[in-house]
């Protein structure tokens, strides 16, 4: 009876909506080497997230977003400048912050429900019914409670992304890092998981940082939106979406925001044509 | 059901059609004994234990170096995977020693050995050990980058990573391998057998090789049919249940 009663705190103290945190991005500097010689990926990058902020990062292929999302999950180094999670430097990957790649990057071995269970398993403190119960709750969370057992062939593109997303959440991490997530994926399946991922944005409170080229997209999620340049991979200018929320990806206002963050995408396009030639 | 009826006609009529070139004296009965005989055969064999016994002994060997084979090949292949050192140097010898029919190393087994079960257990160890070690070389070298990364991120690493990651990610070819490994350490076996007479126990290619010294024929075929049967049943038992599940699993199957 005592022992139940301990369990079920356990999960739901694994359930409990925790403070989101708060990124630093300080001076950041990236170089690669190519085979046309070193390319600055990012040149100096300086950049604040607050707590529960949904930012998103804009740009052509190459302006060194997905660089940056890298570094802030730790699996990057930069050069020069660093990265703080609430304070503290980033030195390697986390459980804190979790990312959710384009591709699924689901494991084949296991089914649905083991996917999720993986990052559980590595949390310690946890009886294996809590991590059961946790991974339950956050399948049901992103609608996939009938396919537990299913094998990741069998999904398909949007139900293998809500599967990330489900085995992304469930260690609970503070700071989510979504790298194209929805690029892979059809119109509608898209504006769906637009809707979820606001739902689930709001109801777990994390810090998102979420890269994508659609300009669309990132009006639609973002708090703020900010738009790399390429070449060496700067910040160029940043929008504040102020918009209510939930947004429909096919509304007006969001279409005004939309068409704003393009013309400077398209400007400094323009300008850089210009230089190369 | 149907399958199975298929499958029982199609071996009826093989019989069948030996029976009919047995009663036709194409050729002399002691190059083609009837089907009844080598059944004969079987059926004394069986009650006087010998090829029970002899099946005992084949496969004690057979499976004592097979494992020995997988448990010193699994973390091989690892090694030459993950390390560039030993990808040039262990990796390049197993390459290079796969590509040996495993019959070769009877000769220099014998030299080494001598008449003895150390001698055989050499032969099947080599036979298994290469197929592993490369399997699981390849295996682990064509696990997708992202799966790692993926990993990190959830804080798997070192240990964790190589048995919850890598490992089961490699899975499809390291099977492959132990399959691979399998058959050839089956047939160096035979070979191994049927040219050392070893008195430490007669196994079937030792039933085999007397078979043919004494031109009974009955008991050649017959043992031959034991081995078909014991290499089908190995795949059926063992290979054929985990292959169906990484089919299901990976979605690769053929039906």
């Amino acid at each position: 009876m005592h022992r139940a009663a301990r369990r079920r705190s356990a999960v739901s103290e694994e359930l409990e909506v925790i403070a989101p945190s708060k990124l630093a991005i300080e001076n950041v500097s990236r170089n690669f080497q190519s085979a046309s010689g070193p390319v600055l990926a990012l040149d100096r990058v300086s950049l604040n997230v607050a707590e529960g902020e949904f930012v998103c990062l804009v740009g052509a292929s190459g302006c060194g977003k997905t660089t940056l999302l890298n570094i802030i999950a730790g699996l990057e180094r930069p050069d020069s400048g660093r990265v703080l999670a609430d304070g503290k430097p980033v030195t390697g990957p986390g459980r804190e912050r979790l990312v959710m790649f384009q591709e699924p990057a689901l494991f084949p071995w296991l089914d649905v429900f083991g996917n999720v269970l993986f990052p559980l398993k590595l949390k310690p403190n946890l009886t294996n019914k809590d991590r059961r119960d946790v991974a339950k709750y956050y399948l049901e969370l992103v609608g996939l409670s009938r396919f537990e057992r299913a094998n990741i062939h069998e999904l398909s593109g949007g139900m293998k992304q809500r599967v990330s997303l489900a085995r992304a959440l469930a260690p609970n991490p503070r700071v989510l890092l979504m790298d194209e997530p929805f690029a892979a994926l059809d119109a509608l399946t898209r504006e769906q998981l637009y809707g979820d991922i606001q739902e689930i944005w709001k109801a777990r409170k994390k810090t998102i940082v979420f890269v994508t080229h659609n300009v669309r997209e990132a009006a639609c999620l973002g708090d703020r939106v900010l738009l790399f340049s390429p070449h060496p991979g700067r910040i160029h200018e940043e929008f504040a979406v102020n918009l209510p929320r939930p947004r429909d990806i096919n509304s007006v206002d969001l279409a005004a925001y939309a068409t704003q963050i393009m013309k400077a995408l398209k400007s400094f396009g323009q300008a850089e044509a210009a230089v190369s030639r | 059901m149907k399958r199975f009826l298929l499958a029982a006609a199609f071996f009826a009529v093989l019989l069948l059609i030996w029976d009919v070139a047995f009663r036709a004296k194409i050729w002399s009965p002691v190059l083609l004994p009837s089907p009844w005989q080598v059944a004969g055969y079987l059926e004394s064999a069986a009650v006087d234990g010998t090829l029970a016994k002899a099946t005992v002994i084949t496969m004690r060997r057979l499976l004592i170096g097979y494992f020995i084979g997988l448990i010193a090949g699994l973390p091989l292949g690892l090694l030459t995977a993950r390390w560039k050192l030993f990808g040039d140097t262990i990796g390049t010898m197993a390459l290079g020693l796969q590509t040996l029919p495993s019959v070769c190393w009877v000769p220099l087994a014998l030299l080494w050995f001598g008449q003895t079960e150390a001698a055989m257990l050499f032969v099947v160890v080599m036979g298994t050990l290469w197929s592993v070690v490369i399997a699981t070389e390849t295996g682990v070298r064509n696990v997708p980058p992202i799966f790692r990364r993926a990993a990190l991120t959830m804080g798997s690493k070192r240990l964790h990573m190589w048995f919850k990651v890598i490992l089961p990610a490699a899975l499809p070819f390291i099977v492959s391998g132990m399959k691979q490994g399998w058959a050839f350490a089956w047939r160096s076996l035979m070979a191994a057998e049927i040219f050392v007479t070893i008195l430490t126990g007669f196994g079937l290619g030792q039933l085999l090789h007397y078979g043919r010294e004494l031109s009974a024929m009955d008991q050649v075929i017959a043992i031959m049919l034991v081995i078909v049967v014991i290499g089908l049943l190995a795949d059926k038992i063992f290979f054929s249940p985990i292959e169906k599940f990484l089919h299901r699993r990976w979605g690769t199957s053929q039906a």
